[in-house]
């Protein structure tokens, strides 16, 4: 089985986020940078896939220079080879754009399934599975909680609001990842060691030849709105404040 | 030249979902600075009774592909009509819901047209002609303002953040060719959750619990308070990893963002992740009896209690408020 999955490097989710003061992004100083947790998700059901079927794993990132650490991550778990889309042109890279990117890798490797995470926590655009799928004329699974391997096919389990779907779909196809599908392990020390040997393909946006321009552009980034500084409810016992707070979410907020 | 403001109308089980709603009044806002038409496209089987209901909402025209095959919604299909819709008619502005099958579809969709698109956006307008859409981004400790170099513009819209206000127009029917490919995917079964309750990124109310709620079964004070207030339970990541409530419960950076009128957070301290999914609620209540807990920063109000004393207390209040 040729498995593909791709990961993206984004702040922890303790991050405290900072805008530049020119609007023109974040400031990356403080940042401490991991794996997407819901590529994480990707990459286990990929070994789990492997371990059960045989094949070989791929992590495909599209990231500056650091995020060959997040590689190195994937590979220390478990994963076989990887390729780096490492290019300064992508530093502004959208959703299509980086899709076209993988997608212009991935069509040069073997692959009956690609995992991506259903978003990346820091954008969260929740686009680069579908569009990925769409750029390898694939069906696309999205937010799977479930997945069953069946030869040429897969059954998976997707939560839709007050439903659960379970589908099934031809392969290849884009399956992408969502908290409860698995659990992510974590790299063993012989596998960390492992993974320092592990080929690395790295390529930049002429070697793969794709445009980069984005299609839609964050033209400024802005804090979030501040919330005027909120009320402490006063009151000796539990059931006098409860009074009063249903009284102010009621009267003042309108919110009951 | 692109002209107007399409939407792309969302039905399940025969019955428009309320993002439509909230789809074609924005779209009608943003139409009529510039004095253009509000179109709509509409998928499924059996539905062409529902453009008229679009139409009360501001919508002049609707396109309808009525068929067996759109319905269950599989995106192949669905993203093979509305790519084609959306490429006969030109419209210059796009507006999907920001829902799971929204999300699925749109980018789907923005691919095939090679189009730019924003996801999850709490606020659109035109400046100069152009959309301008602004999206949280890290679960919203911070937001961008999207702008677009292909047209048509598209963007998501996040539920619950933009008013449905009735608006009548024709919402006159035109039916269009759904004549697509075999998908390669088949929806087997659709397993419908009973319990009547909301989906947290759709909830007016939530409250939810966290490390503080001690076990599984003391969620149930939340249960009966969320009942009286016909809103949904939600947890935080400390109460999901704990196995005391199910994944699709989780309000956080690595579970749900919802933005719901209220949202009463009790036993939860805030962690950074836990108050980036929360904190673009319309009104913020925390109980905890750990005055320096950071989800204070971000209430409303805020009750220093014991939250198992102040919750049954705060059910019966609601109770009379709200009979």
């Amino acid at each position: 089985m040729n498995i593909i999955a791709c990961v993206k490097q984004v702040p922890d989710t303790e991050a405290q986020i900072k805008v530049k003061a020119d609007g023109s992004g974040i400031e990356e100083g403080q940042i401490k940078w991991v794996m997407n947790p819901y590529d994480e998700f990707g990459v286990e059901e990929a070994l789990k896939l492997k371990e059960k079927n045989g094949g070989d794993v791929t992590i495909v990132c599209v990231g500056p220079a650091r995020a060959m650490e997040t590689i190195r991550t994937a590979l220390a778990m478990g994963a076989d080879k990887g390729v780096h889309i490492c290019d300064p042109a992508f530093d502004n890279a959208d959703a299509f754009v980086t899709a076209n990117a993988l997608a212009a890798v991935i069509k040069t490797l073997p692959h009956d399934v690609i995992f991506c995470g259903q978003r990346a926590i820091d954008d969260d655009s929740g686009q680069v599975g579908s569009m990925l799928a769409e750029a390898l004329n694939v069906p696309q699974l999205t937010l799977v909680t479930k997945l069953e391997y069946a030869g040429s096919s897969v059954k998976v389990i997707r939560p839709i609001e007050g439903a659960q779907l379970s589908i099934e779909t031809a392969l290849p196809a884009v399956v992408t990842c969502q908290k409860g599908l698995n659990e992510p392990r974590y790299a063993s020390l012989p596998g960390i060691m492992k993974a320092k040997k592990k080929p690395v393909d790295v390529k930049n946006a002429a070697a793969i030849g794709v445009a980069t321009d984005a299609k839609a552009k964050v033209a400024k980034t802005i804090p979030p709105p501040a919330r005027p500084p909120g009320k402490i409810i006063c009151g000796d016992e539990p059931a006098q404040k409860a009074a009063e707070l249903g009284r102010l979410l009621r009267e003042e907020a309108k919110a009951i | 030249m692109a002209k107007g403001v399409m939407i792309v109308a969302e039905q399940r089980d025969g019955a428009l979902r309320k993002i439509s709603l909230e789809l074609a009044s924005t779209a009608r806002k943003l139409a009529d600075q510039t004095g253009d038409e509000v179109s709509a496209i509409l998928l499924g089987a059996g539905i062409e009774g529902l453009a008229a209901e679009l139409g009360k909402f501001g919508v002049d025209k609707v396109f309808v592909g009525d068929n067996a095959a759109l319905e269950p919604y599989v995106t192949e299909a669905h993203a093979a009509v509305t790519a084609k819709v959306i490429k006969d008619n030109d419209p210059a502005i796009v507006l999907f819901g920001a829902s799971v099958q929204g999300k699925d579809l749109s980018a789907r969709v923005a691919a095939k047209l090679a189009g730019g698109l924003a996801t999850d956006c709490t606020d659109v307008k035109v400046d100069g002609g152009n959309l301008v859409a602004t999206r949280p981004m890290y679960a919203g400790k911070c937001f961008g303002e999207v702008v677009f170099s292909t047209s048509p513009a598209m963007a998501s819209l996040r539920p619950n953040v933009f008013p449905a206000a009735e608006n009548a127009k024709a919402g006159a029917v035109t039916k269009v060719d759904v004549a697509v490919d075999a998908p390669k995917s088949k929806v087997l079964e659709v397993q419908k959750d009973t319990s009547g309750k909301v989906d947290l990124t759709e909830a007016n109310v939530i409250v939810s619990g966290g490390r503080g709620m001690k076990g599984p079964d003391e969620f149930k004070i939340l249960e009966e308070l969320a009942d009286i207030l016909k809103g949904t339970v939600g947890a935080s990541r400390a109460a999901v990893d704990a196995g005391w409530r199910p994944q699709k419960d989780q309000v956080g950076q690595t579970g749900k963002v919802v933005s719901p009128n209220l949202y009463i957070a009790c036993g939860i301290s805030g962690a950074i992740q836990h108050l980036a999914g929360m904190s673009s609620s319309k009104c913020i209540v925390a109980i905890n009896k750990d005055a320096e807990a950071p989800i204070f920063t971000k209430a409303d109000y805020g009750v220093i209690d014991d939250l198992f004393k102040v919750v049954p207390e705060l059910t019966a209040v609601c109770k009379k408020l709200v009979a």
